[in-house]
């Protein structure tokens, strides 16, 4: 059950979007998150859901899956529009005792209700057509040229590639902790919150315990195999830019600039 | 004689908390382990044999002694790395071993180490894979894949690193007999290619297929010779909490029913072939 989640919600594919150097995807994911916050019109909305919706279509990741994925923050855009709605003056149009809605308040809403789902649209895309590992070997690349001021680049990459190895092998334990106390008469799923929440202390205790007994292992298999930190290493994929990867920043170039001369005129 | 190992009076101890005396894992060892051989190490648990292993390839530094591997002191801080290129090693459990999702950068996770070209790399990691018939998981993730075959990919990920020896600590205990089986294949397969192996167990059966077997009793060396030597010795291998192999057990059985099955007989198919040409 609990080896269904997949982390990052990777969808295996094979288009071009797919394919691009994650570099150039974690600066494009970038530049839009900056560019949702700057536009302030339903047009530049307009122009950035048409890119969006563009990135999607080529990327075959289909609809319904992208949408699916805004679920979890349902509550959150529902709440964040009520509270515009309701709590903007101005321009009354409709009124209920102490609720009132106004025509400032509910353009608001709908525009914060765009921009979080475009926002989250947008930023799921990076995820949705990246293998994690391109991901943290993107972040690694990106980040050296902060090596210089003492950020630990490879370090911090290092790290999110051994999480993402070992999650499935703690999951496994879990769930091996949890037969095993079951067994002995455990009991996870009645009784109030707090009595629940008590009941995962015998879980977690053992599971700590087999987490350091891994690191340990690990840490020694590493030092085995000649790991001595980011220095002297080299990597058997080399990043480098290829031509679709030069298109996909001139195409973003190009969007800049329609946004931030859009956000001018209008 | 070559030798790739050179154990010279080697002990080490560890203390288990800040109060308590120390404790002699392994006590006055001289060892040579020869170029291009196939050493089996034998004992129960706590008789020291991993803990001589880790030694073999500097993760543990001797409290007395010294060890060279292909002439270079562990303890030299300078010579660490190049120790642990010659002498690659393969632990017990596979999946505490195996450091990236994918089976493929897993394997190139040593070269990469070491600073080996990318197109380098690349051949590496692709003939070790074939080596270890693992070629078409390649992009597989580890967790998806049976203890054997993780186990496959550990072996792959050293044997990319081109080291001269391996130490095996125990490559088979978390195992079933099938990935086992598998295992014990490579390990032959890498011997004849010229790999010295160092197989570090506890099941006698896999003893028999090396050249030479070194029985551990207490941090001591109880025996050493080829398997035929070593294992005539049935009692003092039973006085160290062992058993013996299999076909030894048999034929001492054998023998106290009056039929003469010579000593030198430690592996199935012999003691097949000589039953069958019993009369």
């Amino acid at each position: 059950m609990i080896r269904d989640i997949t982390i990052g919600q990777y969808f295996p594919g094979n288009s071009v979007i797919h394919r691009l150097d994650p570099r150039v995807k974690i600066i494009a994911t970038l530049l839009f998150i900056i560019e949702i916050f700057i536009v302030d019109n339903f047009l530049g909305f307009a122009v950035a859901g048409l890119c969006l919706g563009a990135v999607i279509a080529v990327s075959r990741v289909p609809l319904g899956y992208i949408v699916r994925g805004l679920k979890p923050i349902l509550i959150i855009l529902l709440f964040t529009f009520a509270l515009n709605m309701f709590m903007i003056d101005g321009h009354i149009l409709w009124q209920w005792g102490f609720l009132k809605i106004t025509a400032e308040g509910l353009r608001t809403a709908v525009f914060m209700a765009i921009r979080l789902i475009l926002l989250i649209i947008g930023s799921s895309m990076l995820t949705l057509c990246t293998r994690p590992l391109s991901l943290t070997d993107g972040i690694e690349r990106l980040l050296s040229p902060f090596k210089k001021i003492g950020l630990p680049a490879h370090e911090i990459a290092m790290m999110m590639t051994i999480a993402l190895r070992f999650i499935p092998t703690l999951l496994e334990e879990t769930d091996k902790i949890m037969k095993a106390q079951q067994a002995r008469g455990a009991d996870f799923e009645t009784g109030n919150l707090i009595h629940r929440a008590k009941s995962l202390i015998p879980i977690l205790v053992p599971l700590f315990v087999s987490a350091f007994r891994i690191a340990q292992d690990l840490a020694m298999a590493m030092e085995a195999r000649c790991y001595r930190g980011g220095e002297h290493r080299t990597r058997m994929n080399e990043m480098k830019f290829k031509g679709r990867d030069y298109a996909a920043f001139a195409l973003l170039a190009l969007f800049l600039a329609v946004i931030i001369v859009e956000s001018r005129i209008f | 004689m070559d030798n790739i190992i050179t154990i010279e009076n080697l002990t080490f101890e560890y203390t288990r908390g800040e109060e308590s005396d120390p404790v002699k894992a392994i006590d006055n060892i001289s060892l040579e382990i020869e170029r291009g051989s196939f050493t089996a190490i034998i004992g129960k648990n706590g008789s020291g044999k991993s803990t001589l292993a880790k030694n073999l390839n500097g993760l543990l530094l001797p409290t007395e002694g010294a060890v060279y591997v292909n002439g270079y002191d562990t303890r030299d801080d300078d010579n660490i790395w190049n120790v642990r290129q010659t002498a690659g090693m393969v632990f017990q459990n596979p999946d505490n071993q195996l450091v990236s999702a994918i089976v493929e950068d897993d394997v190139a996770f040593g070269p990469e180490n070491l600073g080996v070209d990318p197109a380098e790399i690349r051949r590496r990691v692709d003939k070790a894979l074939e080596d270890v018939n693992m070629g078409q998981y390649k992009k597989k993730a580890p967790h998806l894949l049976s203890g054997g075959q993780k186990q496959r990919i550990a072996i792959a990920g050293v044997v990319a690193m081109k080291p001269k020896c391996i130490i095996f600590d125990e490559p088979t205990a978390m195992l079933d007999p099938k990935g086992r089986g598998e295992i014990m294949s490579i390990i032959d397969e890498l011997h004849k290619e010229g790999i010295t192996v160092i197989l570090i167990t506890h099941f006698m059966d896999e003893a028999v297929r090396a050249d030479r077997v070194i029985i551990m009793n207490e941090g001591r060396i109880l025996l050493d010779g080829t398997p035929r030597q070593v294992f005539r010795q049935e009692e003092l291998i039973r006085s160290a909490n062992l058993d013996v192999p299999l076909m030894v057990e048999m034929g001492a059985k054998l023998r106290e029913r009056g039929i003469d099955v010579p000593a030198d007989i430690i592996t199935e198919e012999k003691m097949v072939e000589f039953i069958c040409q019993y009369e």
